[in-house]
């Protein structure tokens, strides 16, 4: 285990920089800014932008195509889905996730208009690394 | 740090004190199980639907206690501060139980923990530098947690289960109350914490 971590300290340390980095655009805009917060609370039990977890890594997530994160198992529901995900789309998503697609993993809705808007803001600030 | 336990557990006073004067982290001991929380008894009823959310909760819980237990392992944590964590890793170990066994008793089979490789990858665990990085960490994931049990209430049909849900987060509510105050965070003034 201690070597375990020990190895991964180091590699954790680049990765934390490297995050950080990535995030500060996610700070230039108000509803971003806002939505970071909003989006550790609110969706960060399951997910984080960097690593697949409960549900599938974010970072990206706007523009990119419906059930396309490597290593995620999705759903038969999110796989059959099809197309990409766009704020608009994102914020149905956030409204009712069953009722978009029937059968996904996904059951947490955001009921608040403007916590879903600070929300893909924030995502839509964190775009895929190239 | 913790002072006076009863058969069940450690007295509320005892966790503030430890959790506010120490003011670091959180954390667990791998080679130490803490001791389960009794698991509380559900009548049936709980749909495919129900078991579809629980799947997703019980993931969640096989992750906090894989943080726990890592993060408790890593020796960056004080005794008294570890103390503390074994407690909160006991009851997620006994929300485990809990959810296990609703699940199977529903006619799902409950999800695995991933591998501690993948929680230390997935978690970005190896960042954890101190004490008080720990306790952060911890916060933000039973912050996570609780509004993950809050907002999926809603979507339960078995009132046993819902039930079960509100304890769940209620547990979490109260790991992060005392987390983020030993860590230093100010409580919302906003009524309505989580949602």
């Amino acid at each position: 285990m201690l070597r375990i971590l020990a190895t991964a300290v180091v590699a954790g340390a680049v990765l934390v920089v490297a995050s950080l980095a990535a995030a500060a655009p996610a700070a230039a805009t108000g509803e971003a800014a806002a939505g970071q917060a909003l989006y550790l609370a609110r969706c960060g039990g399951c997910h984080s932008l960097d690593a697949n977890r409960i549900g599938p890594a974010h970072r990206g997530v706007v523009g990119r195509r419906v059930a396309s994160v490597p290593g995620y198992a999705y759903s038969p529901a999110l796989k059959r889905l099809g197309g990409v995900w766009t704020p608009a789309r994102l914020d149905q998503w956030l409204q009712g996730p069953q009722a978009v697609a029937p059968g996904a993993r996904m059951f947490l809705t955001v009921g608040d208009p403007a916590v879903r808007r600070d929300i893909i803001a924030y995502l839509a600030a964190n775009p895929a690394t190239p | 740090m913790i002072e006076n336990t009863d058969a069940k557990g450690t007295s509320r006073r005892s966790l503030l004190q430890s959790a506010g004067l120490v003011s670091a982290a959180v954390g667990l001991v791998a080679a130490v199980p803490a001791g389960a929380a009794p698991v509380r008894r559900h009548t049936g009823g709980a749909t495919a639907s129900d078991v579809a959310v629980m799947q997703g909760a019980l993931a969640l819980e096989h992750e906090g206690i894989a943080a726990y237990k890592i993060a408790g392992g890593s020796g960056l944590l004080s005794p008294e501060v570890l103390a503390v964590a074994l407690v909160f890793l006991g009851h997620h170990e006994g929300h485990r139980d809990a959810l296990a066994k609703l699940i199977a008793r529903s006619g799902g089979k409950p999800v695995e923990p991933k591998s501690n490789d993948e929680y230390i990858k997935s978690l970005n665990i190896a960042a954890l530098k101190n004490q008080a990085d720990v306790i952060r960490f911890a916060a933000g994931l039973e912050q996570g947690a609780t509004n993950a049990y809050v907002g999926q209430v809603a979507a339960l049909q078995d009132k046993a289960t819902a039930h079960l849900f509100g304890q769940l987060g209620a547990d979490e509510a109260v790991h992060w109350a005392l987390l983020n105050n030993a860590a230093g965070g100010t409580v919302p003034k906003a009524a309505f914490l989580f949602s």
